[in-house]
């Protein structure tokens, strides 16, 4: 697989002036409400302690926790299915849905179903389905991938949305008023309730000692999709347990505080048993994940609660949008989630990142997000990730650097500035530095000569 | 007390006046400066690539040059970040793991260790705006973080406010990260000079004259970002208002 070069991909995002100055506004603006909803609790980093403990505890205890679940969501008559990947997940969720003769389903916003790609595999295989979140529909009807896992569609602009909505929903081309847009996705969507034979939903909390999965949204199209229609699926990771029904009590304090700024989702809803005359199925999806809890540096990351905080904050992502990932996962956290699926295809994104830190401080269940991307560069380096003039740059810096004699030789070099530039600001021959950015200014001497000079006589 | 002068491979070839201040002000303290001649780098720009067998002769050099100092102080933030939480390709032995915690970054040098309490010499009748890097930020703690909603306390701040006649910007986003990131720079440079861009004209807007960091390194880039826009921002290290510079 080719491997993603996000770099490349940024310079497109950022030279749509307009869309990247909204991107990056409006995410700040998310990023600024959650700390003025942060501030207004004053457990709030206690809050965090004990959301890391809960799900640090669940996931060492996850194959308890997911007996229990199952055991409780059969006793409530839910059917409960196990799938190893992606491939086993979306065999099961069709079988589920061709035994029901089902033509149509509705479903809620789900990353683990764009994870394992459910939409493709179900319309290849005749059955429609219809997104329901607005962001995600505006996605859907222009055949795009979610760009934020909270706000699919945020790097769009509203013209952009009338555009798509005027050629597969009929709008009115001129029209870009918000209101009258998502009017019309509601006026359209509504009569796929109606009709769905069978509904879905993702699942944000699994509750192990009710059997219950918790789905919030603030659209009401999770609750819609899970109780009109007579067939209910449900896909769940199995990362999502949580032991007792008091842990949401951390947990939903946290979620839509980090993610939106909002105290909490318009709709926290538990399914916990099929509606009367109605049928419920529960499928607990592994897809890498036991794998990832068996990793040392990078299980923590199993704890994501899939806010989206980290990507609102992350001055990267907000300049170079989450399609430039080209992962389901995208910012910090699709930089540390991504390449345990394809190592070589995502090897450069861990260098998309300054380290800066900030994803960590707002990442409501602590997972160290910033070390981790910085584990992910060693892993990257021992499996010769590198592309070859990187590697060949940093191993001449290196020489350099180790060496006092040949440090002295490179750095007293005085003719032009551009040869006091470290090796590494030069390594590429489209000198990467000065594309965008003057070169500093050529000093008259160095430190170390002007010590010699000044204060030589005391060594 | 005996410091040893750290001074990091850009300082020492662009920004010589940086690491004079930085003598020069520990030495107004009555602190011993020796300053080991063969350092190169701490090994951060290639340790941060991940490649660690690369960056464990250029770590091994830098214990070699340092070890047996009480401290080690150097004018940079995102170095002793470095030296403090990743200097780890080479066996740590007791002697690395006290050159490792013996080191210290000359803002809180100053602040925690030598307590200073007044600076009659300075004097800086200028607009500022105060650039805490990442790594001083959030890594060595020099100043409360916005995300974490915590008291208010910057040490950066808190030495500068007792220089003479200076006065701050107020950038709209103090804690953003300017986009420099050593290979960053160059690997993402795209989305690095955007950044930069916005750095600077958030303090341009904020009124400042001047941008003051304890890390060349961000300095250098926005510079080089001011300068391609054209904008009239001038830059100075902490060590340069402290010690005395008038402009």
């Amino acid at each position: 697989m080719k491997r993603i070069d996000h770099a490349e991909a940024s310079s497109h995002f950022i030279s749509e002036t307009a869309h990247e100055a909204f991107h990056d506004k409006r995410l700040w603006d998310l990023r600024e409400k959650r700390d003025r909803e942060v501030g207004s609790i004053p457990e709030f980093q206690e809050l965090r302690n004990l959301a890391s403990v809960i799900k640090e505890h669940t996931l060492t205890h996850l194959a308890d926790y997911l007996e229990q679940f199952e055991a409780q969501a059969k006793a409530n008559g839910v059917h409960v299915h196990w799938a190893l990947d992606a491939e086993e997940h979306n065999r099961i969720v069709y079988e589920i849905l061709s035994s029901h003769s089902v033509r149509t389903l509705v479903k809620s916003k789900s990353m683990l179903t764009e994870e394992c790609e459910l939409r493709q595999y179900l319309e290849r295989r005749r059955i429609e389905v219809v997104e329901t979140d607005l962001g995600e529909r505006i996605q859907q009807l222009d055949d795009e991938p979610p760009s934020h896992i909270v706000v699919p569609a945020v790097h769009k602009l509203r013209g952009d949305v009338a555009r798509v909505f005027n050629r597969t929903l009929g709008t009115d081309a001129d029209n870009d008023d918000p209101h009258y847009l998502s009017e019309q996705q509601r006026v359209k969507t509504r009569p796929y309730f109606v009709k769905a034979e069978a509904g879905m939903t993702g699942c944000n909390f699994a509750v192990a000692e009710t059997g219950g999965v918790v789905v919030c949204t603030n659209e009401g199209n999770a609750d819609l999709s899970a109780t009109v229609p007579p067939l209910f699926i449900a896909s769940v990771g199995i990362e999502k347990l949580v032991p007792r029904l008091q842990d949401l009590a951390v947990l939903v304090r946290l979620l839509s505080r980090s993610a939106l700024g909002s105290p909490i989702t318009q709709y926290t809803s538990q399914f916990r048993a099929p509606r009367k005359g109605g049928e419920m199925h529960i499928v607990l999806v592994d897809n890498g994940r036991a794998e990832r809890l068996g990793m040392e540096q990078f299980w923590t990351s199993l704890k994501c609660i899939r806010c989206g905080a980290c990507m609102n904050t992350c001055p990267v992502y907000r300049r170079s949008g989450g399609l430039s990932y080209g992962a389901v996962y995208s910012g910090p956290i699709g930089i540390i989630l991504n390449p345990t699926s394809d190592l070589r295809k995502f090897s450069n994104l861990p260098y998309a990142s300054t380290l800066n830190g900030s994803c960590t401080n707002v990442c409501p269940v602590k997972i160290n997000i910033h070390e981790q991307i910085y584990q992910w560069r060693r892993i990257m380096a021992e499996h010769n990730q590198l592309p070859f003039v990187k590697k060949a740059a940093i191993k001449l810096t290196a020489k350099v650097l180790s060496d006092p004699k040949q440090f002295r030789r490179t750095v007293n070099v005085t003719d032009a500035a551009i040869e006091h530039l470290p090796r590494f600001l030069l390594y590429s021959r489209f000198n990467a530095w000065g594309r965008q950015r003057e070169v500093p200014a050529s000093p008259e001497q160095t430190f170390h000569a002007w010590y010699l000079k000044n204060r030589g006589r005391k060594q | 007390m005996k410091v040893a002068l750290f001074i990091p491979c850009y300082v020492d070839a662009f920004y010589a006046e940086v690491g004079i201040a930085t003598l020069e002000l520990l030495e107004r303290f009555g602190v011993e400066v020796d300053y080991p001649l063969n350092q190169t780098c701490c090994g951060q720009v290639v340790a941060n690539a991940g490649e660690q067998d690369d960056a464990a002769p250029v770590e091994a050099l830098f214990v070699e040059n340092f070890k047996g100092y009480e401290y080690i102080v150097g004018p940079t933030g995102s170095c002793t970040h470095h030296i403090r939480l990743h200097l780890d390709a080479i066996p740590q032995t007791d002697e690395v793991r006290k050159v490792r915690t013996r080191c210290y970054e000359l803002v809180e040098f100053l602040h925690d260790v030598l307590k200073v309490e007044e600076f009659p010499w300075a004097e800086f009748p200028h607009k500022v705006g105060l650039h805490t890097s990442c790594s001083t930020l959030r890594s060595l703690r020099h100043a409360s973080m916005s995300e974490l909603v915590e008291p208010e306390f910057s040490k950066p701040l808190a030495l500068l406010s007792k220089v003479k006649g200076i006065s701050f910007a107020q950038p709209k986003r103090p804690d953003e990260c300017c986009g420099f990131g050593g290979t960053f720079s160059v690997f993402e440079e795209p989305v690095s000079a955007k950044m930069g861009y916005d750095k600077v004209k958030d303090h341009v807007e904020a009124g400042a004259e001047y941008i003051v960091s304890a890390d060349s390194s961000c300095m250098m880039h926005q510079q080089g970002c001011a300068k391609r826009l054209g904008l009239d921002l001038k830059f100075i290290h902490i060590a340069q208002i402290l010690n005395g510079a008038r402009a």
